[in-house]
């Protein structure tokens, strides 16, 4: 089979092919002394369009092409716990030992150590009767029991004929045989690869989103929540805070896993992270973070087709955690730059361009990427979950543009960051009343119903006092201002930077959320406006210092004191608006 | 090894096509023309069809010219003879010098493996409160200053320049106008830096193309410095030139443009220069300094949008001054956290009260009555503006802190000011 190269456009190549050719299979390109990965995402006639994930310089007319006959995939097993790797599952760290500085192209690493030991504990017998997806066996991967489990691909009821007794083996090793029901005898290791652009689906059912994600962010656990299989997504401008608010979730949030996908941005964030983690002790657990995370890294000076491969990556191990039954946490930064790589190679293909040139089966993609998240029921019984949640870099901070809308049409949640917010130091700055979502928080809805309501009158105020000043608005308006003010400064933004405030526990979000409401729903006894706002003053003031005390700490229990204290100076009854809060529930203190 | 090739088959705009075997993807050529020679790179190869960008541009070149393939990418020469000498956009010598051809280095090379990048810790003194109270510059931060022409954005670049306390300096000017290129030499000889900079210069009168090539030589060269441990700072001024320089080109190719003509990989093109800044685990580090002038003053303009998105902040310069707002730093936290413990509440802080202050403003503006609050804010905003924000204040970091203190104590009660209680005990000394 001779193929060649006949044509070189950017990262695009194509290959004039004898033989056969086959969507997405993986071939290198031999130019010099290097083999270049790539693959196929175009076939017509005897030509093969390929997507280069090297620089393609030096690359000439009439260089050789191997094709694999293998689908672009990872490799599935023990050990990717803790591992940096970057779009086509090369172990950055390692590359780095073996080439220095920089990225040298054309060398490829093994994704997992295959001399290293696991301790293997069998679950099954000879015997048993089992499906793709179902458990042999199990080894032990830092906190998790990591399942061994029959390969994805295989069809059909498989039977054990054999089966390795507990005892250490490495990766590689047979560890049981398992005729199919066509009669061919298959070797099962503890690893075996899978196609990233195809969703892993050997599980009994789909079940829906209902558990929430708690990140112990107070806006989003409270306000705009996120469900154990759900998908949400963070527009905004650049600057916004969009990677600050991943980077805050993939340190606190409640999931086994995390996943996280550095897709086309900056190298330096990356860096934070994959030097911070090993050395931030996860309080659930005693662990170092690093042991629940794997960083997928293709940051945008990385070469561009790999980017566009790297969310299916991501993607691909989070569904393959999910099947061990454990809740896994993809953060994706930026969609949108896996989009730009699908424009890049769709202009290069020529094809006809949709809105703001970007490829007509843009939405499909976006789609069909969320759509492998999901909360499933196992074959065991067992329930595991994926959940994603994507930032958008529309350009010019304009969400009427196709990846943010396209984005939208399919995500649970929206968590929309305001550049005004970011300006003025209100972080995280998601804009609380344009954000949405559709999955249940941690607090009582029609509490946090009647927080929002305050909020939206308090804009409307404030946006009236634009109009008519602070003279011509009422003070019962103006006390309404205040307190969407109050709410929004010590409860809906949150300082990160605050080792206590960084990250709530929902048990404080519930307590303190109902002191706010509280506050919120008092009617309150003023002369005028002056005495109005130096009251709220005083109490955001004490509320900012209470926020920062550990929880039940005295200090905390006196500035709550304080704080019910300063309330009670000047309450003298509940708003009318509110009083079916309280029914139902006694009242506090 | 050279092939040589004299028949051009079209030209259109600055790209020539010939028929030619063997040609490497990205391999560098001279085409001679009656009007002198120029480089050219191949950027497409279609069977024997090979399309090249010629970066003194196609005009004047004729069909019959002569095109001379090297066999190999465009490189720049790199030793300490570099040091003190001015060249063009190409990397031919504009000061007179010798041309160097010592240890030729390939330009535009592979990226830094993240994992030899460290976390940058070391923060780049100015003298200018915008900068170092609110938003700290940090040795290997890329970051380019968002302006409109007729401001001082080079008069700020050169200052920086000379403040920080770097190991060389690299000026890469794209679109220069020739009263800059003297302003830059004459501020840097006068600041007695000359012997450790290196210009690479493109003039606002030479061939568009050409500035091309600038960021790339400039960068590898930095590189080259800042793996033998040296800090390096680059400036590359004008971003938007070099973006435009680009847009010509996929114009001519016919690419699909992605928005408002430019190509769709502006980001891709713009993040693989930017992304040199870097800081070696072990070794030198590399700062880049950009100016990046926003058409129409329209920061959604694609050139200033996809920068921001790819540099680590930005900083508006308007009217004279580092405006707070859109200003960012997004490194500043790596380094604030030690230098002073109200430094962070006093940039948070500050910087609140002065978004409260624009909206009393406009309240005046309309006519309305002020409450005694907005005349606080007020008084707290021309303060501000004058103490802080005009660039003729030159002062460290901890004298403008205080400077901070001063003013909030001279406008507001403690609780007025929304800092933590612990800070107002230890800084807040009233004035009202
Ligand atoms: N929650 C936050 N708390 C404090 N500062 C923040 C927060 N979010 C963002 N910032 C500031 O804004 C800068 C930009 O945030 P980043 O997340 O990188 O923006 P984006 O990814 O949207 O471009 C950060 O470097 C930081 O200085
Ligand atoms: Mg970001």
């Amino acid at each position: 089979m001779i193929n060649k190269v006949i044509g070189v456009s950017g990262n695009m190549v194509s290959v004039e092919y004898t033989g056969e050719a086959t969507m997405n299979e993986v071939c290198y390109i031999i130019t010099g002394d290097k083999k270049l990965k790539s693959e196929v995402i175009r076939v017509k006639g005897n030509v093969a369009d390929l997507q280069v994930f090297e620089m393609t310089s030096g690359i000439s007319v009439g260089d050789t092409v191997e094709f694999s006959g293998d689908l672009l995939s990872v490799q599935l097993g023990p050990g990717l716990l803790g591992q940096v790797y970057d779009g086509l599952q090369n172990p950055l760290p390692e590359l780095a030992e073996q080439c220095g500085f920089f990225l040298e192209r054309g060398v490829y690493m093994a994704a997992l150590d295959d001399e290293k030991e696991w301790e293997f504990n069998p679950t099954v017998e000879v015997g048993a009767r089992l499906e793709a997806g179902e458990q042999i066996g199990f080894v032990k991967e830092g906190l998790f029991n990591h399942w061994i489990m029959v390969p994805f691909q295989l069809e059909g009821v498989l039977t054990i004929e054999s089966i390795k007794e507990e005892g250490k083996y490495s990766l590689n090793d047979v560890l049981a045989e398992a005729r199919d029901e066509k009669g061919n005898l298959h070797q099962l290791s503890m690893v075996f690869n899978w196609p990233v652009k195809r969703a892993i689906k050997t599980y009994a059912e789909r079940l829906k989103p209902e558990e929430t994600l708690i990140t112990k962010l107070r806006i989003i656990d409270t306000f705009i929540p996120v469900a154990k299989g759900g998908t949400y997504c963070i527009p905004g401008p650049f600057g916004a805070g969009k990677t600050v608010l991943q980077q805050i979730t993939s340190r606190y949030a409640d999931a086994d896993i995390i996943i996280i996908a550095a897709c086309g941005e900056r190298a330096g964030e990356v860096v934070e992270t994959l030097k911070e983690f090993p050395e931030l002790i996860d309080p659930k657990t005693g662990r170092s973070l690093m042991e629940r995370t794997i960083i997928i890294c293709n940051t945008s000076s990385m070469p561009v087709a790999a980017r566009e491969a790297s969310v299916y990556t991501a993607v691909t191990m989070a569904e393959y955690y999910r099947q061990m039954g454990l809740n896994v946490l993809l953060l994706a930064d930026s969609t949108s730059r896996w989009a730009q790589a699908m424009r890049e190679m769709s202009g290069r293909l020529e094809e006809i361009p949709g809105e703001e040139a970007f490829p007509a089966y843009l939405e499909s993609l976006i789609a069909a990427f969320y759509e492998r998240a999901g909360i499933v029921r196992l074959k065991s019984g067992d329930t595991g979950s994926v959940t994603i949640g994507g930032t958008v870099s529309p350009a010019g901070g304009n969400f009427e543009e196709p990846v943010t809308q396209a984005t939208l049409k399919v995500v649970g949640a929206f968590h929309g960051l305001s550049q005004q917010r970011a300006d003025a130091r209100k972080y995280p700055a998601i804009h609380p009343l344009e954000s949405w979502s559709k999955y249940e928080g941690i607090i009582d809805q029609q509490k946090t119903e009647y927080g929002r309501s305050v909020l939206f009158k308090g804009d409307e105020v404030g946006q009236m006092m634009k109009v008519v000043g602070e003279e011509g608005t009422s003070l019962d308006d103006y006390i309404i201002y205040l307190k969407s003010e109050f709410l929004d400064y010590v409860y809906i933004q949150q300082n990160s930077f605050d080792p206590v405030d960084a990250a709530v526990e929902p048990e404080r979000q519930q307590h303190i959320y109902d002191i706010i409401i509280d506050i919120l729903t008092a009617r309150l006894d003023f002369d005028g406006k002056e005495e109005a706002r130096s009251w709220f003053n005083r109490v955001r003031q004490n509320f900012l210092d209470y926020n920062g005390k550990k929880w039940n700490s005295d200090e905390f229990n006196d500035l709550e004191k304080t704080i019910s204290e300063l309330l009670d100076d000047k309450k003298i009854g509940v708003e009318a608006d509110a009083e079916s809060l309280w029914a139902g529930e006694s009242r506090r203190g | 090894m050279q092939k040589v090739y004299s028949k051009i088959e079209s030209i259109s705009g600055n790209v020539i096509t010939v028929k030619a075997a063997g040609v490497r993807y990205k391999e560098l050529a001279v085409v001679g023309s009656r009007y002198g020679s120029s480089l050219a790179e191949v950027i497409r190869l279609k069977g024997d069809e090979v399309a090249l960008q010629v970066f003194n541009g196609g005009r004047g070149v004729s069909t019959g010219d002569e095109v001379r393939f090297m066999g190999e990418p465009m490189k720049v020469s790199f030793s300490p003879n570099l040091l003190g000498r001015i060249f063009d956009g190409s990397g031919r010598p504009r000061d007179g010098g010798p041309e160097l051809a010592d240890t030729m280095v390939e330009i535009g090379g592979p990226s830094v493996n993240p994992a030899k990048r460290i976390i940058p810790r070391n923060m780049v003194r100015t003298g200018i409160p915008m900068i170092d109270v609110f938003n700290s510059l940090v040795e290997s931060q890329k970051l380019p200053i968002f302006s409109v022409s007729g401001e001082p954005y080079n008069e700020l670049l050169a200052r920086i320049a000379l403040q920080a306390e770097v190991d060389i300096i690299i000026l890469g000017g794209m679109g220069l106008k020739y009263d800059d290129y003297l302003f830059f030499k004459d501020t840097l000889e006068k600041g007695g830096v000359m012997s450790r900079t290196v210009f690479f210069v493109h003039t606002a009168s030479d061939p568009v193309v050409e500035s091309l090539l600038v960021p790339d030589i400039a960068l590898a060269v930095a590189e080259k410095f800042a793996i033998q441990d040296k800090r390096v700072l680059v400036l590359l001024t004008d971003m938007t030139n070099f973006a435009d320089a680009m847009k010509e080109i996929s114009i001519t190719m016919e690419q699909v443009p992605s928005n408002r003509g430019y190509p769709g990989d502006l980001y891709t093109q713009l993040a693989s220069r930017y992304e040199k800044a870097v800081d070696f685990e072990g070794s030198g580090s590399i700062t880049i300094l950009g100016v990046t002038t926003m058409p129409g003053d329209d920061v959604t303009h694609p050139v200033p949008d996809n920068t921001g998105y790819i540099t680590e902040g930005q900083f508006y310069l308007r009217n004279g001054r580092i405006e707070p707002f859109g200003s960012l730093s997004r490194l500043k936290q790596l380094v604030n956290g030690d230098t002073r413990d109200d430094h962070r509440a006093i940039m948070d802080g500050m910087i609140k009260l002065y978004a409260a202050y624009k909206e009393s403003l406009e309240k005046k503006s309309m006519g309305f009555k002020m409450s005694g609050w907005d005349e606080k804010l007020l008084t707290y905003g021309q303060l501000f503006e004058q103490e802080m924000m005009d660039l003729s204040v030159n002062i460290p970091l901890e004298d403008a802190l205080d400077k901070g203190w001063e003013i909030l104590g001279g406008c507001f009660e403690p609780e007025e000011t929304g800092l933590r209680s612990d800070l107002i005990e230890k800084y807040y000394s009233s004035k009202v």
